[in-house]
């Protein structure tokens, strides 16, 4: 039950959510006088992902944002004016306006890999990133996201496939916000929880309230913690809800109003508040000095990038190839010889412990199970999403390996629909398939 | 020195590089215990280890994404493609995310993607492919496909140090079939560089890969008569060689371009461009083109004769040309 954090940490969740959403805020201004060149997405409800998952990552951790972590950024030091001139598409900006939105990265300082569209692809490349950090001995952990909708790609099955493979230092947060553009999650996939995913990868997962910005911090920071000490990857489903349109343009009529009102009064940053009056970890004084200083360093950005010029069309013919433009050079963190013949060199080969015929399967489910009790966790509780648990200290988050489906979950209220048959009775056999303490599905 | 195959230059290649950095590292299926489908990777883990040879799942997209991440860091991965073929399952992680990284956000990815192409060894429609036009028309990639042992070597081992990401095509029937020389050292070839594989003054083949052996065995049988055909041997195929091309159009005055991919959209077509903008008062007769069929390459050995350019349609199309 005890929090870790300091008052100074709760306050910059705060401050860094806060951030978040009044920049986005100002954006839809800028957007409606027609000042941002193309789309605008919106993170409108998902503070509490983006800054909870990025909060307990070291300024060395390397993270690819998705393109509703504009909070992920602020939280890795990236300046606002970053976003604005980006989405301005101006000279000043990362690329140089050569691409716009959170498509920026910072290889040198603040290791941020660049997403582009196509969803998944940045799951195997963080797993390279991975194991590169892991190569080089610099204990770093890679973190990317993924909404429920990207988590449909093959890329994704391919990236954590490897990732597990190769047990790299990888935290996936899957961003389960309900919608992929227009197409609900009951018609994206037949399973309950996106987490159930990682039982495939044999990795840990955690379901969390991604409404609560403590709760997604302290299972991210848990899963962090697991794969520095070299047991990763990790998979983090946060459950929350895009309350904007894909993008601007998008009205989001094909989203029921009671869900809106659902989670309008789950608002994160609304209960984070909450709990930090009642815990009386700030006061009224407080919020409005860092709101102040929210306002006043968002003046100051927002007018930087106003001001900067579009980039020269010359520019477009510039850049395609690295001639020397930039020195590459890994950072060792050990010594070189260890990879060098002849201390690198062993006997080749494979060890095959078992010989995979179905009389086996007893035996190696019994293996895949075990860490269910070594974790300690009850399934059916940690299932549960803890909705209300802004005024209060928040629960540690139990890791999930193959977790049962036990009639008493409780059904997330809105994104599955708890009357469609057609998903329970496609989920119900496959399920007992999985579960690996259920010995009905196989016998 | 002795002679030595392709396979075994790409192969010293590899060893080498990685005996010179350990930033280099190789990724892909098969290439450890196995030594890949071909052997290009034999002996590379019982020397370099498993921190460096690595294994993967048959998962071309996490193979080139992870490659790309292990190039943020500063690697210098080397994946191999099993065969050449199954680069279209990885498509979109080459075409978006690798080859676009520079231009967009200013990072370098220092990788090479490997794997054997081409046909003639009959390996059916899904183990013969040359995709190489896919990738060329995709600016951020650097294209290298080889025709001789040393150029294989020399051109692996400047594609591993080149801060751009390469893809290098590996003609599986040159695999074993030619030996040659390699000179002794740090043997580097330039990217970007083609060659001219024999002196002619009537007109002027260009090829690569196999069709550049099929295109000299052309040349010697026109020889006899008496037609003198200039081969050039591309080797890389993005960046294009302009000035080679160019300056042996305007010696010879006429074209002859020979590719084994299929027709439309083929390296010909973007050469045939390059000389109408750069040499078009030079040239005496059209721009002629030997190439693969606008088909996948068929399975069956007449099928596939029938698909490939070979020296008796490079003849015939050259003594066309020469009447003009």
């Amino acid at each position: 039950m005890s929090n870790p954090l300091t008052r100074e940490q709760h306050l910059e969740l705060y401050y860094f959510m806060q951030l978040n959403r009044q920049l986005e805020e100002r954006m839809v201004r800028l957007f409606r006088q027609n000042k941002i060149v193309g789309g605008l997405y919106s993170s409108l409800g998902q503070e509490a992902v983006s800054v909870g998952s990025c909060y307990p990552l070291e300024k060395k951790d390397w993270i690819a944002p998705m393109i509703r972590n504009v909070g992920a950024l602020l939280v890795k030091g990236v300046p606002p004016r970053d976003i604005f001139t980006q989405h301005m598409a101006k000279y000043t900006s990362p690329t140089q306006g050569k691409d716009g939105t959170s498509h920026f990265g910072d290889l040198k300082v603040r290791h941020i890999v660049s997403p582009i569209s196509m969803l998944g692809d940045l799951i195997p490349v963080m797993t390279g990133v991975a194991m590169a950090g892991r190569y080089l001995g610099q204990n770093i952990v890679a973190l990317t996201w993924i909404g429920d909708g990207g988590s449909s790609t093959g890329a994704f099955h391919e990236g954590l496939n490897l990732a597990a493979q190769q047990r790299a230092p990888f935290v996936l947060i899957v961003e389960n916000n309900q919608w992929a553009y227009s197409t609900p999650v009951s018609r994206q996939v037949p399973v309950k929880n996106l987490a159930d995913r990682a039982v495939a990868y044999g990795i840990r997962s955690w379901i969390v309230d991604g409404n609560d910005v403590l709760a997604v911090y302290n299972a991210s920071k848990e899963a962090v913690d697991e794969c520095r000490a070299g047991r990763g990857p990790a998979l983090i489903e946060v459950k929350t809800m895009r309350m904007r349109g894909h993008a601007q343009h998008d009205p989001a009529e094909y989203v029921p109003k009671q869900m809106f009102d659902y989670w309008k009064a789950r608002d994160p940053i609304t209960l984070y508040e909450k709990y930090l009056t009642e815990n009386k970890i700030w006061d009224s004084k407080a919020k409005a000095e860092i709101d102040a200083r929210i306002e006043r360093e968002l003046d100051v950005e927002q007018k930087f990038a106003e001001d900067s010029p579009m980039p020269p069309p010359e520019l477009a013919e510039e850049g395609v190839y690295c001639d020397g433009c930039h020195e590459i050079e890994a950072a060792w963190q050990r010594p070189k010889a260890e990879v060098m013949p002849p201390r690198c060199s062993i006997e080749p080969g494979w060890q095959v412990k078992d010989y995979g015929s179905y009389a086996e399967v007893e035996a190696i489910t019994k293996q895949i199970a075990a860490p269910v009790v070594a974790g300690g966790g009850n399934g059916s509780k940690v299932a549960k999403p803890v909705v209300k648990s802004g005024g209060k200290p928040p629960q540690k988050q139990q890791p999930r390996l193959a977790e049962p489906e036990t009639p008493d979950i409780p059904r997330v209220p809105f994104g599955r629909g708890p009357k469609d048959k057609s998903v329970r009775e496609t989920q119900n056999p496959r399920d007992r398939h999985q579960n690996p303490r259920d010995k009905r599905g196989r016998r | 020195m002795a002679p030595i195959t392709m396979i075994e230059g790409i192969r010293q290649a590899m060893f080498e590089e990685m005996d010179r950095d350990p930033a280099v590292v190789a990724i892909g299926e098969d290439i450890g215990v196995y030594g890949g489908a071909f052997k290009a990777t034999e002996g590379l883990l019982a020397k370099f280890g498993r921190e460096r040879v690595i294994e993967t799942p048959i998962s071309e997209t996490a193979i080139v994404g992870a490659a790309c991440g292990m190039g943020f860091l500063g690697l210098r991965p080397v994946a191999e493609m099993q065969f050449i073929d199954f680069i279209a399952c990885c498509f979109n992680q080459v075409t978006n995310f690798v080859a676009k990284s520079h231009y967009l956000w200013g990072a370098p990815v220092p990788m090479v993607i490997r794997g054997p192409s081409g046909g003639g060894v009959h390996g059916g429609p899904f183990h013969s492919a040359n995709p190489e036009m896919y990738f060329v028309h995709t600016p951020g990639l650097k294209i290298i496909y080889p025709s001789t042992p040393s150029d294989a070597k020399g051109l692996l081992k400047s594609a591993i140090r080149d801060n751009n990401p390469v893809l290098f095509f590996e003609h599986k029937f040159l695999y074993r079939r030619i030996k040659e020389e390699v000179p002794e050292g740090d043997h580097l070839v330039p990217i970007g560089k083609a060659i001219v594989r024999r002196e002619g003054t009537d007109l002027t083949i260009i090829s690569y890969a196999a069709m550049a052996h099929t295109s000299m065995e052309a040349a010697e049988q026109l020889a006899k008569e008496g037609i003198e055909a200039e081969v050039i041997d591309l080797r890389t195929l993005l960046p294009l060689d302009r000035e080679t091309i160019l300056t042996s159009v305007k010696k010879t005055n006429k074209l002859l371009i020979v590719h084994e991919d299929t027709r439309t959209g083929g390296i010909a077509g973007e050469i045939a461009a390059i000389v109408c903008e750069g040499a078009f008062e030079d040239l005496d007769g059209p721009i002629a083109r030997v190439t693969g069929l606008d088909t996948p390459v068929p399975y069956a050995p007449t099928l596939e004769e029938r698909f490939l350019p070979n020296t008796e349609k490079i003849v015939a199309a050259a003594r066309e040309l020469a009447k003009y």
